[in-house]
């Protein structure tokens, strides 16, 4: 055995990154997960990206785990080294591995020749013989294989055994059976790799203490907390690819959360009452009508759903706008159009929220970046909705929804009240002559409502045909128009409410690029690339809908001024453009639209391909 | 869809109901239907229906979707919240109102065309989970906004004013309701105020969905020779064989007519519903018997009306979800909010 050293030449210290390329419904994504999660235990930053496939059992899935120190851990596509446990896409995972990188392999059956490359090492591990002789039964051999490789990859980049048998531990802390099938799988790949190879390779981890005060989340469960804490009550859904985890985990949330204990409960009666009701709906259509219906009565309701569910909802997001009703609907975005590929990720329903509906409507829209956004957006949603009395839009992603990240722990304010917005209860009407609806605007053209049940001084008849200010029916042009233009004025008003855009400058810079949501990591990781190669480049996260004037400002203060967001159409351009006025084409594109997550080459390549072109 | 207020003040000394209201206090605007539309009968029944059961009127909630029967509301209960929403989707905004806040009276008001069309769907699904809510098909088997296309409950060889007889089955909600798990189906015909206004209110007692389909003539489309949604039709071929009183709680209970076929079914609230008459092996609580019966009448070219169905013991929506007694919209946000503790806490398991 060697005995590297950090000093050693040609050694990257927590700087690298594997590709697990899997068989679908085989069990490798708690094995590919153990590892990210020991390495985040080890204090370094690192990602998780799951690319898998829209099936249950048997197609190629693949898990990319990118360590690195600076905190730059957008999708990598230089693969150092490749856990290859699918037989049927060795030839393209071979062929993804960077030069002078290493492949593992089942060595249980010899590789085809031709698939062999000189410029990479290929590490044999006799995973599944080695399962075969340890293990009995026969889907436990199956499963030890991805422990086993586990193992031998702690061994490779120099992961702490104990550590990471201990998170095994953990995991496995009710079932002794499989705990002690599961730590023999662990030490048999991690003693093979010991005797067989170099341990450890020339691209390895040290512990480092970049990861205090951080958890390991994915968006869904950060976005379900959100709403929790929000203080939603009423929830309606319909199950959908990569949505679903939001309510499955709100569902677990209220179950542990929301249950208030009855004292003397009468007999047959369970001695709690749940203090909240998720509808599982039969379509996305009667989904929002749930959300509508709490909405309209006075509940923080939500649903959660993807562009489809989006696709089917436009008919009542437009009954929502016109007749001012709150309602929050969480999309995690996925690759459309149509059914597209329900398990890639996109920014492609940025326009379809933005004017959801037929007839003129504007929505507000929330870009989180991660997990922790997710969660501090989905209580600005409700906030948002009850106090502009229309839809709020959170615009997540498949890649920030279901797969974990490295996110500072969420925090919460104890202080924090509710906006509920302008509700008029019995109290509040009593001292009125009368009550209309859509009359006595405040500042930011938002008109008091008051809830069913409420005293019939404040009745009033919500409809989604044409009202005048008194809500009652109109078809009179000017009665129309001036309920239609206070709404127009009343979106805009909402620009300084969401969350601002983070803006960060480098000296002397004449470039800038806006972007979005889940591509902050990769542009920022572009930002810094560019600078090296002395490109200074400004840049802009927008994170939210209306935009406030400061985004016009920062396309007008650079010569060149890039959007980088992942859809084909450019719509966050097209966006920027419609409701700024800015010349669009003064806006210079960078997509990615293939489904898979950003990555800081794609945008470091857009940007220098059409910089090279101008000059 | 324009509405006129009407007049608020009345000739003649009107009687009181228990909170000192007279029934012009339940009433709405004035309806812009055609004269002679079987709905505004319907209007009548619910205003007449809501006043005797001395209902606050701002505890009352109306939804609607779209078409010529989801425009009523506006007729009815004025001191009522409304809410007029799109075509066929009344029920799902019904059901979210009714999650938030369980303590209001809802009535949806719906049309063969808004519930059997586009709202199947959503009927069949709030039904299965069983809302508790007051749900009306105003069925006059055509679409008359629209002018005049059949509608999925016109039977076949029924025919329009003009062009070829229906050819496709008719979709029966009593029928579908049956098959979903509906605990309580009623059948009446507009022009007959006596028959309907009892079932309403075993309607407003009932806990869960209360589907009334209600047979409900289109005098400008649908009324005319060869339509079996007309008046004539319905006088000829509707038969009463099953009628009801309903006696509300704490009230005296007048003896039936017909004292040895008086059935009896207690309601939720208390209140009692006396099955005036029934034919004879006729059982209100058989879903099975009920469905044959229906179909019998049928074949004979009959129309079988009255309460049809009760099952006064399944659990509705909020019972089955095991939600406090009062409405969620109530919970005080402290209680909704694990706090910052709680948050700290739980993020020991993401490391």
């Amino acid at each position: 055995m060697a005995i590297d050293t950090a000093q050693e030449t040609n050694v990257r210290i927590n700087d690298f990154s594997i590709k697990l390329a899997n068989v679908n419904g085989t069990g490798s994504a708690s094995a590919n997960s153990l590892l990210m999660q020991a390495i985040f235990r080890m204090g370094i930053p690192v990602s998780g990206k799951n690319l898998f496939p829209s099936n249950i059992q048997g197609l190629p899935t693949w898990y990319e785990i990118r360590v690195n120190k600076s905190g730059y851990t957008a999708r990598a596509l230089d693969y150092d080294l490749m856990i290859a446990m699918n037989s049927a896409t060795y030839r393209e995972d071979i062929n993804d591995v960077r030069e002078g990188g290493y492949v593992l392999y089942d060595s249980s059956w010899p590789l085809d020749a031709d698939l062999l490359r000189e410029d990479v090492t290929f590490l044999g591990v006799p995973l599944a013989k080695v399962c075969i002789e340890n293990f009995a039964a026969p889907r436990e051999r199956i499963l030890m294989k991805n422990i086993a490789y586990a193992g031998a990859v702690v061994a490779l980049v120099g992961l702490d055994f104990d550590l990471v048998s201990g998170l095994l531990a953990e995991t496995f802390a009710k079932n002794e059976l499989l705990r002690e099938s599961n730590q023999n799988a662990l030490r048999l790949g991690y003693q093979f790799a010991k005797d067989n190879f170099e341990c450890p390779l020339p691209f390895r981890v040290e512990a480092m203490d970049a990861t205090s005060g951080c958890i390991l989340i994915d968006g869904n469960t950060a976005t379900a907390l959100g709403c929790l804490y929000a203080g939603a009550t009423v929830a309606g859904w319909y199950p959908i690819t990569p949505a679903t985890a939001v309510m499955d985990n709100f569902t677990r949330l209220c179950a542990k959360y929301r249950r208030e204990p009855v004292e003397n409960p009468l007999p047959g009666e369970l001695p709690y009452k749940n203090n909240y009701l998720i509808l599982q709906a039969e379509d996305e259509i009667s989904a929002i009508g749930m959300v509508l219906g709490a909405s309209w009565s006075g509940a923080r309701s939500f649903t959660s759903t993807s562009g489809p569910g989006i696709s089917l909802m436009n008919e009542l997001l437009g009954l929502a706008y016109y007749t001012e009703i709150p309602a929050v609907i969480v999309d995690v975005q996925r690759t459309g159009p149509s059914t597209g590929m329900p398990t890639r990720t996109q920014q492609a329903d940025i326009l379809l929220c933005a004017y959801a509906s037929h007839g003129d409507t504007k929505h507000i829209l929330l870009f989180p970046a991660n997990p922790r956004e997710c969660f501090e957006f989905a209580v600005q949603s409700f906030d948002l909705a009850e106090r502009f009395q229309t839809p709020v839009f959170m615009l997540s992603d498949l890649d920030i929804g279901m797969n974990d990240w490295v996110v500072p722990e969420l925090t919460w304010d104890d202080s924090y009240v509710p906006d509920r917005g302008r509700v008029l209860n019995d109290t509040d009407l009593a001292t009125m002559a009368e009550f209309f609806r859509y009359t006595d605007a405040d500042a930011d053209f938002v008109t008091p409502r008051t809830l069913p049940g409420s005293d019939e001084k404040g009745a009033y008849f919500i409809r989604g045909s044409g009202h005048d200010k008194f809500g009652k029916y109109t078809e009179n042009a000017d009665e129309y128009q001036e309920v239609v233009d206070r709404l127009k004025k009343k979106h805009a008003s909402a620009a300084p409410h969401v969350p601002a855009p983070i803006v960060e400058h480098t000296k002397g810079a004449s470039v800038g690029i806006i972007t979005l949501g889940g591509c902050d990591l990769a542009v920022r990781e572009a930002v810094h690339e560019l600078a090296e190669r002395g490109v200074a480049t400004d840049f802009m996260r927008v994170r939210g809908f209306p935009f406030v004037s400061d985004v016009r400002r920062f396309a007008e203060e650079h010569e060149v001024c890039f959007v980088v967001e992942q859809n084909r159409d450019a719509q966050l351009r097209s966006l920027i453009s419609i409701e700024t006025g800015f010349p669009i084409e003064s806006l210079h594109s960078v997509l990615a639209y293939g489904g898979f997550p950003l990555s800081a080459r794609q945008v470091v390549d857009g940007v220098l391909s059409h910089l090279e072109k101008k000059s | 869809m324009t509405s006129i207020a009407k007049p608020l003040i009345p000739l003649v000394a009107l009687p009181k109901n228990d909170l000192g209201l007279t029934v012009r206090d339940y009433e709405g605007a004035v309806s812009t239907l055609c004269a002679g539309c079987g709905h505004d009968s319907v209007t009548a029944a619910i205003t007449h229906t809501f006043w005797e059961l001395s209902m606050p009127p701002h505890t009352i909630a109306k939804l609607s979707g779209i078409g010529c029967s989801s425009k009523t509301p506006t007729y009815f209960v004025r001191g009522a919240h409304g809410f007029n929403s799109a075509h066929g989707r009344m029920v799902t905004i019904a059901t979210g109102a009714n999650a938030a806040n369980r303590e209001l009276n809802y009535i949806g008001i719906s049309g063969d065309g808004d519930s059997l069309s586009i709202g199947l769907g959503h009927l069949a699904h709030a039904i299965r989970r069983n809302v508790n809510m007051i749900y009306i098909i105003e069925n006059n088997g055509v679409y008359g906004l629209t002018k005049g296309q059949f509608s999925a409950s016109a039977d076949i060889g029924s025919r329009l004013k003009k062009g070829e007889p229906n050819a496709i089955a008719p979709i029966d909600p009593i029928l579908l309701g049956l098959s979903m798990g509906a605990t309580f189906l009623a059948r009446s015909f507009s022009g007959d105020k006596a028959q309907l206004v009892p079932i309403l209110k075993a309607a407003a007692a009932h806990n869960g969905l209360a589907l009334i389909d209600v047979i409900s003539p289109c005098v400008t489309f649908n009324d005319h020779e060869g339509s079996t949604k007309s008046y004539r039709f319905m006088r000829e071929h509707e038969v009463k064989e099953i009628e009801t009183d309903f006696v509300p709680i704490r009230k005296e209970i007048h003896r039936a007519v017909d004292e040895h076929d008086a059935t009896e079914i207690t309601m939720h609230d208390g209140s009692v519903v006396r099955f005036r008459s029934v034919p004879e092996g006729y059982d209100p609580y058989d879903r099975q018997k009920v469905e044959e019966y229906i179909r019998d009448r049928r074949s004979r070219g009959e129309i079988a009306t009255g309460l049809l169905y009760v099952d006064e013991e399944a659990l509705d929506v909020h019972e089955l979800n095991n939600t406090p007694r009062y409405g969620l919209n109530q919970v005080p946000y402290e209680k909704l909010c694990p706090g910052s503790a709680a948050l700290t806490t739980m993020q020991e398991s993401f490391r």
